[in-house]
């Protein structure tokens, strides 16, 4: 078709519609780029680099993510210096931020085979948890700063722009604006930046207390999906249920109507469910 | 040798820089009729056959740059003048916009006529003040004249707020639409999606100051000072060590040393009296010993053979007194501060080099520098990353350097 590009991956032609991103045209020979700020509904921030690859007379590597095939790009996703970059944004990250909460991160570290003491020992992010609210949850220690709960909050989901990066350098850190707590700040609690976070820096109150506790089993929990009783909308939610109790509240990211983001009634309303009064 | 004086306006001029005389006796206004007279695909054609090339660090070539702007789709075109030179040890914008407001400014009108653009800013630095003040008595001048306001190309001063990143193109250009001075992704280039997603063409003053200058005379003028490759002249800006600071053109292909050493120049080493290095180029440069300094001149290709380049034009001049490892200490503070924070190499990469610096100095670890460095230029976003281990690897890949 006119319309479409090839390229070579790895050596291995592909033909994908124009306008695709090389993440995807990889993804399509079947050599997957690793990725940690790039979501399916998020423009592509581009902060973490750990999606570059090798594009052929191109000085730098190129983030995958977010750059448009062109016809007869040759690409390499597993050049020599395509997983040293790797292996050193995996090491970074891992020397500022605590990744127990972060799959993605950890598999990179993996498959990189970063070495996580390589640059430890220096500054951290490690920081006091902010627990203002009822709902959710802000252990910055654990960012990665990829920008993804900037981005619902603002241009891409919720509208709100409650949120964004201030600082710069080191410093730089998700902020309400003007250092506020979430209450005062202008945050609808909608929790759609809560639902993309890759790393548990942003995390529900309810797991958060059961985590603590040592209680939260992935094991014991079930899925249920149903539609939200609110409003007309019709979105659909995710009752994640333990022990009889619901401990979380999604909506499938691939939901024509959701996207996976809900508001505050539908992730977060749901003690009446459980009430004893029913 | 007699110091050129082409960007820089004659020392025995008389009229004020901001004058309706100044445009005349530096043959701008002739420029500017005669800009006014042709079609911007010749406006084009002559500032590609001039040779000139960007002065603001990277020496794209001018002229090939307008005619992208020129044949990219979309309705409102822009152009900008950055003023933000906030590059370490850089000063020469700010001479001419001082000495000679006229000269840049003209040029930036020249370019909005040959791509088409209704609308111009000037990005100044924000602690420019004066500087400003004379910019815009200037620009009334020009809008005295008819060729800025709501009929010919309207323009806007916008100030930086003291972040060095605003100075790369795409930082600026969000700092211009009230967004957060982060650097966006390239491609998509300026020159098809800039300000508000139009076609922007991006100039550093020194770049348009030439440009008036090619129009006021013409390419055969101009190609007269300079090297064949690089026509032309160039400002530096000198400091440290030497007998006479402060902001002198030459032509491109001028030996380096010449620039130190000439009574009319730097006029010598100062200090010990000993030179130990030059960092040239800024922050984001690259050290050259007193060897390369004798082996080099004023120009890419020669300095390419070191691996060095002219960038801003920043000549900092070091005697055999100084530490360079407290040099390259300084250049890791400046870099970790003035990263934006957006990508993970830079973001952490930076800080992680000030530290390696302070615990063990530069030769303790070695291979994790440079396997950082190597990640840092390939995998960050902007310039700023990129560049931000050049001058530590300058001196790790000379083995025998001495004083660091
Ligand atoms: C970190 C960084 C800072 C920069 N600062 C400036 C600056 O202060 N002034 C400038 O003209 N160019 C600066 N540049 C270069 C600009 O991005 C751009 O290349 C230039 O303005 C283009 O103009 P020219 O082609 O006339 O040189 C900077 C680049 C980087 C990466
Ligand atoms: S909960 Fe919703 S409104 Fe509040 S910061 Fe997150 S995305 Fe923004
Ligand atoms: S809080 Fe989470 S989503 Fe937001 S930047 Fe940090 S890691 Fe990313
Ligand atoms: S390289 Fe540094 S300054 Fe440039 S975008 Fe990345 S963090 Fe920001
Ligand atoms: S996934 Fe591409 S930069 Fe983060």
């Amino acid at each position: 078709m006119a319309d479409d590009v090839t390229i070579i991956v790895d050596g291995i032609t592909v033909t994908v519609a124009q306008g695709t991103t090389l993440r995807a045209a990889c993804d399509t020979a079947q050599h997957t780029v690793p990725t940690l700020c790039w979501h399916p509904n998020l423009e592509p921030a581009n902060a973490c680099r750990a999606c570059v690859v090798e594009v052929k007379g191109s000085r730098t590597l190129v983030a995958s993510c977010s750059r448009l095939v062109e016809d007869g790009m040759e690409v390499q996703t597993a050049s020599d210096r395509v997983t040293h970059s790797r292996k050193v944004v995996a090491e970074l990250l891992l020397s500022t931020s605590n990744a127990d909460l972060a799959p993605d991160l950890q598999h990179l570290a993996d498959i990189s085979g970063a070495n996580s003491e390589r640059f430890a020992g220096g500054d951290t992010w490690e920081q006091p948890i902010q627990d203002d609210n009822n709902l959710y949850i802000r252990d910055f220690s654990k960012c990665i700063l990829c920008y993804r709960c900037v981005e619902a909050c603002g241009e891409d989901a919720q509208n709100t722009f409650a949120i964004s990066v201030a600082g710069r350098g080191f410093q730089a850190h998700i902020d309400a604006g003007f250092g506020r707590e979430l209450p005062e700040s202008d945050c609808v609690f909608c929790g759609n930046c809560v639902a993309v976070c890759p790393t548990g820096a942003l995390i529900g109150k309810a797991e958060w207390v059961l985590r603590r506790q040592g209680q939260w089993q992935e094991d014991r929990i079930t899925t249920t999906d149903t539609v939200c009783s609110y409003c007309g909308v019709g979105c659909e939610l995710s009752l994640h249920v333990m022990d009889n109790r619901i401990v979380k509240v999604t909506s499938p990211m691939d939901h024509p109507v959701t996207h996976g983001m809900l508001c505050v009634k539908g992730r977060y309303g749901y003690e009446f469910a459980q009430s004893e009064e029913g | 040798m007699r110091e050129v004086r082409r960007l820089l306006p004659p020392l025995d001029i008389i009229s004020a820089p901001t004058s309706m005389q100044r445009l005349k006796d530096r043959g701008f206004s002739r420029a500017m009729e005669r800009v006014l007279g042709m079609d911007p695909r010749d406006i084009i054609a002559e500032v590609k056959a001039s040779g000139i090339k960007g002065r603001g660090g990277a020496a794209f070539p001018t002229g090939f740059k307008w005619e992208s702007v020129y044949e990219a789709p979309g309705g409102n075109r822009y152009v900008v003048m950055n003023a933000d030179e906030s590059e370490l040890g850089t000063f020469k914008d700010r001479a001419l916009l001082e000495y000679d407001p006229l000269g840049p400014l003209v040029g930036m009108l020249i370019a909005a006529h040959a791509v088409g653009a209704k609308k111009a800013y000037c990005y100044i630095r924000g602690e420019y003040r004066p500087i400003e003040r004379q910019m815009v008595n200037a620009l009334q001048t020009l809008a005295d004249c008819g060729w800025v306001g709501p009929h010919a190309v309207e323009v806007e001063v916008r100030r930086g707020a003291g972040a060095y990143i605003a100075g790369e193109e795409t930082a600026l250009l969000n700092s211009i639409e009230g967004k957060r001075a982060e650097p966006r992704v390239k491609p998509p280039f300026p020159t098809s999606k800039g300000l508000w997603g139009d076609p922007t063409l991006i100039q550093n003053v020194e770049t348009l100051a030439n440009v008036t200058l090619l129009f006021a005379h013409d390419v055969e003028w101009f190609r007269q000072c300079g090297s064949p490759q690089t026509p032309g002249t160039k400002l530096v800006s000198l400091s440290g060590h030497v007998k006479n600071p402060g902001v002198y053109e030459v032509p491109f292909g001028f030996p380096m040393a010449d620039i130190i050493a000439d009574p009319e120049l730097g006029g010598g080493i100062t200090g010990s009296g000993r030179l130990r290095a030059i960092l040239l180029g800024g922050a984001a440069g690259t050290f050259l010993s007193p060897d390369q300094i004798s082996a080099t001149v004023l120009d890419y290709g020669s300095l390419g053979t070191f691996d060095a380049s002219i960038g801003s034009g920043a000549i900092m001049v070091f005697d055999d007194s100084v530490d360079l490892s407290w040099v390259l200490r300084k250049l890791a503070h400046f870099f970790a501060d003035e990263s934006c924070g957006q990508c993970v190499p830079c973001r952490i990469g930076t800080r992680r080099i000030v530290e390696m610096l302070a615990q063990g100095g530069l030769y303790s670890r070695v291979q994790d520098l440079r396997d950082l460095a190597q990640a840092m230029r390939d995998a960050s976003i902007c310039g700023l990353g990129q560049t931000a281990p050049t001058a530590l690897l300058s001196i790790l890949d000379r083995p025998n350097w001495q004083g660091a």
